[in-house]
């Protein structure tokens, strides 16, 4: 089964769509594919993302959502087909199933680690700024082992913006949190319009109006 | 595949060998196939490097083949090498053949190599940990090398250099060029057929994965 | 480069404070490193020659350091928190060199307890023997740690990585136990710092081809 790819507002053909096209080019995939083994995963996929565009991947559990970010953050390479991403990793935030972070480290040492790794300058203002609108400013300095989904899913968002990325691939990033954390989610999202995102979630609804493009996955 | 014909004639017509009697006949076999071991790692290694350098994604297959074929001679290497010293010394295994000991070594480095391939996903990765691992066995072969010298020297001191360069004449030394000869072209052969098979495997579970 | 050196120091600090906070490796070596000591004693004869105790020393030291190199991984392992450090953008070797310096570290803490106790169960510590412990460290951390990123990358894991390491140790010994025998240790230690140089180039080199698809 081919996934569907449609544009918000291309049967309008109105204005839209115009802009889109005037917008420089982030993602650029044609017949993209990956199998691990013998094991399809995703098959002939292609998309084009914008600039500023904010790309909703939906489709089922196993259809290839998270191996498509994972493709387009740069973990694994393709098997078929072409990618191109405008920018490279250094510019690109990522939040996966996994939060990436050290359980023995508490959230300030883990977003210093990774501040260092990606010389932000100002570090600390910074760190503490994304722990104080994530509300893990009270839990900075214990130990992330004993955090909950919730907690470490917000803790895992700040460092995904840690560097305020011109990309983020964000997967299934409503997973584990509460009102108040999908709130203070879409609210980021909706917050800088120069930034691309690409979201992958099996809860589309939750989006609401905020997506530019919708990518529809199939079983493979 | 002709040139194995003419490594028996070979034995035959060398069999003027000076003091050490017929037993010297299994150097002729020895020597050349743990020639041809290295050999093989060496060319497994200048594969492997070709992938990690240039991304020459075929030289995975080449250099496993090659891998393979060089671990079939290093373990013949072996049994030759403990028959050679059965006959001489009357034991199975001398700790003091240096090459029979830098093959063990090897051979244990290499079927590790096995194990990393087999217990790794196939892909892109896979391909290039198993050309690290190649290529770190073509330094690993010098060092031990250098590393049984210095062990040797250690546990019972003997001058370091106590063979001394060609002393055949030259009838045994045609022959042992043919038997060398000889080996590396059935091991070329082996490691082209292996090659062979190897690639039609591949592709063959290519085109099931296309019907599926 | 500064910026290249401020990766690997703070790679290498979080190392030691995840160890630090969750003392895994270091106490369960020093454990195993003395009960081997210990355990030597009753599998050789009382007249073992010095020969005898000198290698069961690096067999020790050898074992121990492969609990260092086994567990190296595992926190960038679960929870594949080494995504996270691949994703950033330094260079990858910096993520080598970083492990590479705390699982030394991790073995010279071993050895701390090892040496003293060999001490003082069989034979006198001498400074060729420091020496040599110090340069074959390098060496263990060196090629190990890239040799724990690709065991961790496969199904075996744990199993995988005495097998891979094994092999490429025994000049270590070699360098080892003739620093700690010969009568002229320079040679042998020589020989140790050579083996270092070659293969921490190579591993340096070659650690982004194996962590990264």
């Amino acid at each position: 089964m081919v996934p569907g790819y449609d544009r918000i507002g291309e049967e309008a053909g109105g204005a839209e769509l115009q802009i889109h096209r005037r917008l420089a080019q982030m993602i650029h995939a044609r017949g993209l594919g990956r199998r691990y083994g013998d094991k399809r995963v995703l098959t002939d996929v292609d998309v084009d993302v914008g600039a500023g565009e904010l790309l909703l991947v939906t489709g089922p559990n196993g259809s290839g959502k998270t191996t498509l970010l994972r493709l387009l953050a740069g973990l694994i390479v393709p098997t078929a087909g072409e990618l191109e991403v405008a920018v490279d990793r250094a510019r690109i935030g990522f939040l996966g199933h996994e939060p990436l972070l050290y359980r023995e480290l508490t959230p300030l040492e883990n977003l210093d680690l990774y501040g260092r790794l990606y010389r932000i300058p100002e570090r600390r203002e910074r760190i503490g700024m994304l722990l104080e609108r994530f509300g893990l400013w009270e839990a900075r300095r214990e130990q992330t082992g004993a955090f909950s989904r919730g907690m470490l899913q917000r803790l895992a968002l700040c460092r995904a913006l840690l560097h305020e990325p011109d990309l983020l691939l964000l997967d299934e990033p409503f997973s584990a949190l509460d009102a108040g954390g999908t709130e203070l989610l879409l609210d980021e999202l909706g917050r800088a319009s120069s930034r691309t995102v690409v979201v992958a979630s099996h809860l589309p609804e939750r989006l609401g109006p905020i997506p530019s493009a919708r990518l529809a996955l199939g079983p493979t | 595949m002709l040139l194995v014909t003419g490594l028996g004639l070979a034995l035959l017509w060398a069999p003027e060998d000076a003091d050490q009697g017929p037993s010297q006949r299994i150097f002729y076999i020895h020597v050349p196939v743990a020639l041809t071991a290295y050999a093989c790692f060496g060319w497994a290694a200048w594969k492997a490097f070709r992938l990690l350098w240039k991304g020459d994604e075929r030289a995975d297959l080449e250099s496993y083949t090659a891998v393979h074929i060089g671990v079939i001679f290093g373990l013949l290497t072996l049994v030759t090498g403990s028959i050679w010293a059965k006959v001489s010394w009357g034991v199975w295994w001398t700790w003091s053949e240096r090459q029979l000991v830098l093959f063990l070594i090897l051979f244990l480095f290499y079927s590790a190599y096995f194990m990393l391939r087999y217990s790794t996903e196939p892909g892109p990765r896979r391909a290039r940990t198993s050309a690290v691992y190649a290529l770190f066995g073509a330094v690993l072969l010098p060092v031990s090398f250098l590393a049984i010298r210095l062990a040797d020297q250690l546990l019972h001191p003997a001058p370091l250099f106590n063979r001394d360069g060609p002393q055949m004449s030259a009838s045994m030394f045609i022959s042992f060029c043919v038997c060398l000869a000889a080996m590396l072209t059935l091991a070329g052969a082996l490691y082209l057929i292996e090659l062979t098979g190897k690639r039609v495997d591949a592709r063959l579970r290519e085109l099931r994965e296309l019907l599926a | 480069m500064t910026g290249y050196l401020s990766d690997v120091t703070a790679l290498a600090r979080k190392d030691l404070v995840v160890e630090l906070r969750s003392r895994d490796t270091v106490p369960a070596m020093l454990l195993f490193v003395v009960a081997t000591l210990v355990i030597f004693h009753f599998a050789l004869p009382d007249d073992s020659s010095r020969l005898a105790a000198a290698g069961m020393l690096w067999i020790a030291l050898l074992f121990t350091a492969l609990l260092a190199l086994v567990r190296s991984f595992v926190a960038e392992r679960d929870e594949a928190v080494i995504d996270g450090l691949l994703l950033a953008p330094c260079d990858r070797s910096a993520i080598w060199l970083g492990k590479t310096i705390s699982v030394f570290a991790f073995l010279a803490l071993a050895e701390a307890v090892a040496l003293p106790a060999f001490a003082l169960f069989y034979e006198p510590v001498t400074w060729e023997l420091i020496a040599g412990v110090a340069l074959a460290n390098v060496g263990i951390a060196a090629v190990g740690t890239l040799l724990g990123a690709m065991a961790a990358a496969s199904r075996a894991r744990e199993l995988l990585l005495p097998l891979l390491f094994l092999p490429l140790a025994i000049p270590i010994v070699v360098g080892g136990v003739g620093a700690t025998l010969a009568e002229d240790p320079g040679r042998y230690l020589g020989f140790l710092g050579l083996y270092d140089l070659i293969f921490a180039i190579l591993s340096w080199a070659s650690f982004e081809y194996v962590v990264t698809e």
